[in-house]
């Protein structure tokens, strides 16, 4: 049965089968997850010479690494032999590796180094088909890796478009416009994938899904404006917005709510291990440079959301990684910072030491009920004669959503107008007919 | 100043985690699991592991009062994301409080909105394999426990296992806990829901 994807996405709904036909996620392993640029991995996860890290495109095991030569690879983790993995391990620094199974050596560039008793093969086993399988087209933009099997992708930065901008912002309130990755929250939850990517901007469900989180987050507040607050109680007649940025990427910008002042992030952060030390500290000790200080160790309230799996919210890098069609790895990346440009000096251990606790918030008193709620849409899409999910929210109302030169949408905060656009750019990848392909060194 | 005096309650205020804080932690928890230092004296087990069995008693029962009491009032609990633990400092943990955040943590279990416990989770936990370890005089002890919990939500039994470090203190004649240390055995792998008190 072919599937017609005009039916499936219309203007105001999605079919329940987007979230739970084995044969639609079968078609985006491929369609989404091999033709389009995919996150695999950030270079501070493998800063040296030689360094690699196990990840997945798709459902492909695959290694990322950084050869001898510095370039950027991405390997199949499949022997050419006869087919097992070649490493097992999730990081480390290896110049070669050795399949386990009959012993076959390769170079990390892919190249096949020796096989045992190789004068028991009759052909020569040099031939470049036996040199490890690698993703042609792999490019980082300012420390995000990304790799597609789609030799006509466009280039990133060009794929990236708009979106650009906000991971600038990003990056660039930090020393150096450079972040660190430091291990992750780590969570799993049976549902489909666009379950999270479909919640990466929506800012309808903030107050109610988060309500155990914002009473949490205030209850010891003088008034209540910690956090997410400000969502509470006409969160569309607020600066913040929602953008929609091409391409499948969306943007939702909190930063509008926040007072434009340094500590201005810090005066809205909720409590943390250490917070009161940090500032009184830092107070006292750097005068005026303490805000923008503590601000390094707050939240950037923003959600940058490149399709399809790579989410940048507070200080983390969060991977939406597909297991099946209805499971889904949530990874949140910690990041930490340096002092590159040397203006930081004897305060960094503090800030990162609150940094990596303001990371912990969102994640274990946040993250974990949203992951419910998806789990739960999951099962209550088992019925099947009712069949479809509605993202109309914002839709037909006159002069709510505002159309950019530069191509962007921008409309209020709860609106649902990313999803709605993003899913139209699915339903164009999910209908052409990509070619993947693999390359091998010569 | 009353002002002042509230403002110190750890229940209130963060001022305990400070560098020192971390340092003596990190120091603490690293290399403490030694033979020489291993109490054979069997009464002296059996009263921590009283305790332990105690510990895991009321979080079955959800009595998170009483679970807090057993903590001193600058306490830690700690679940590092890596199986060496690692520093809290420069990395991410799967769970790091200090007395407010542990109260924070009960209070939103106790909204009535926190989704992720509606129903709560029903558990049961064996601690087994308690060891105990002299530490710097006799009012220190650390404890080495192996833990499985089975719990029950959303239809199935799952397993949360591993071991922990319990850092004891004797205050005012009393063992409470100082630091928990939960080591899950695959702390650093993509976990579902974990959002019970381990
Ligand atoms: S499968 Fe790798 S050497 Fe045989
Ligand atoms: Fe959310």
């Amino acid at each position: 049965m072919s599937l017609d994807y005009d039916h499936l996405v219309q203007e105001d709904r999605v079919h329940r089968a987007l979230y739970t036909d084995p044969a639609i996620f079968a078609a985006e392993m491929s369609n989404i997850f091999g033709a389009t640029w995919i996150y695999v991995a950030h270079e501070s996860e493998i800063p040296n010479p030689n360094d690699f890290i196990t990840r997945k495109l798709g459902l492909r095991p695959v290694i990322v690494l950084r050869d001898a030569n510095d370039k950027l690879r991405v390997l199949f983790n499949r022997c050419t032999h006869r087919g097992t993995t070649l490493c097992r391990h999730e990081k480390g620094n290896a110049r070669a590796f050795q399949c386990p199974y009959h012993g076959w050596n390769f170079l990390n560039t892919g190249k096949l180094r020796g096989v045992p008793w190789a004068d028991g093969y009759s052909s020569d086993i040099k031939d470049p088909k036996f040199n490890v399988a690698q993703v042609p087209r792999v490019e980082s933009y300012r420390g995000f890796i990304f790799a597609t099997l789609n030799e006509a992708a466009p280039p990133l930065l060009t794929w990236l478009g708009p979106i650009t901008r906000p991971i600038d912002e990003w990056l660039d309130r930090n020393p150096g416009g450079k972040v660190f990755v430091c291990e992750a929250n780590r969570f799993k939850f049976k549902g489909n994938w666009k379950l999270a990517y479909d919640n990466s901007s929506d800012g309808y469900h903030v107050i109610y899904s988060h309500r155990s989180l914002l009473e949490m987050e205030n209850r010891l507040a003088d008034e209540s404006n910690k956090g997410m607050a400000y969502y509470k109680n006409s969160p569309d007649a607020l600066p913040m917005y929602v953008q929609y940025m091409g391409n499948g990427h969306h943007f939702k910008d909190k930063r509008p709510n926040l007072q434009p002042r340094p500590g201005g992030l810090w005066a809205i952060e909720s409590t943390h291990p250490g917070m009161e030390h940090a500032q009184d500290m830092f107070r006292a000790k750097y005068g005026e440079r303490a805000e923008s200080l503590l601000d390094l160790a707050g939240s950037e309230p923003v959600n940058v959301n490149i399709f399809p799996n790579l989410s940048l919210l507070g200080n983390h890098i969060q991977v939406f990684q597909p297991v099946s069609v209805d499971e889904t790895d949530a990874i949140w990346y910690g990041t930490r910072i340096e002092d590159v440009n040397g203006d930081i000096g004897d305060a960094l251990p503090t800030i990162n030491a609150l940094r990596m606790r303001t990371q912990e918030g969102f994640p274990n008193f946040g993250e974990v009920d949203d992951l419910a709620n998806f789990e739960q849409i999951q099962r209550g899409l088992q019925c099947p004669e009712d069949e479809w999910i509605y993202m109309n929210r914002g839709l037909g109302l006159p002069d709510r959503i505002k159309h950019n030169p530069d191509g962007t949408i921008t409309a209020p905060a709860t609106d649902e107008v990313f999803m709605r656009e993003y899913i139209k750019e699915w339903k164009k990848l999910m209908q052409a007919r990509p070619e993947l392909t693999i390359q091998r060194e010569p | 100043m009353t002002m002042a005096a509230v403002s110190q309650d750890p229940s209130v205020a963060s001022y305990y985690v400070d560098d020192a804080f971390y340092g003596a932690l990190v120091a603490r928890f690293t290399g403490w699991q030694d033979e020489a230092r291993l109490i054979g004296d069997y009464p002296e087990r059996d009263l921590f592991r009283a305790l332990l069995e105690r510990e895991a008693r009321v979080l079955d029962q959800h009595d998170y009062d009483s679970w807090l009491a057993m903590l001193t009032r600058a306490c830690v609990y700690w679940a590092p994301g890596t199986p060496q633990a690692g520093d809290p400092r420069t990395e991410i943990a799967v769970m790091f409080d200090d007395r407010r955040r542990l109260e924070d943590r009960i209070y939103r279990l106790r909204t009535g909105y926190a989704w992720s416990q509606a129903p709560v989770s029903r558990t049961v936990r064996l601690i087994t394999n308690v060891e105990v370890f002299e530490a710097e005089d006799a009012d220190h002890r650390m404890l080495r426990s192996n833990f499985l919990i089975s719990e029950f939500w959303d239809n199935q039994v799952r397993v949360l296992t591993g071991w922990c470090g319990h850092h004891m203190e004797k205050t005012d004649g009393r063992w409470l806990i100082r630091a928990k240390q939960i080591n899950l055995i695959d702390c650093d792998q993509c976990i579902r829901n974990p959002s019970i008190i381990l």
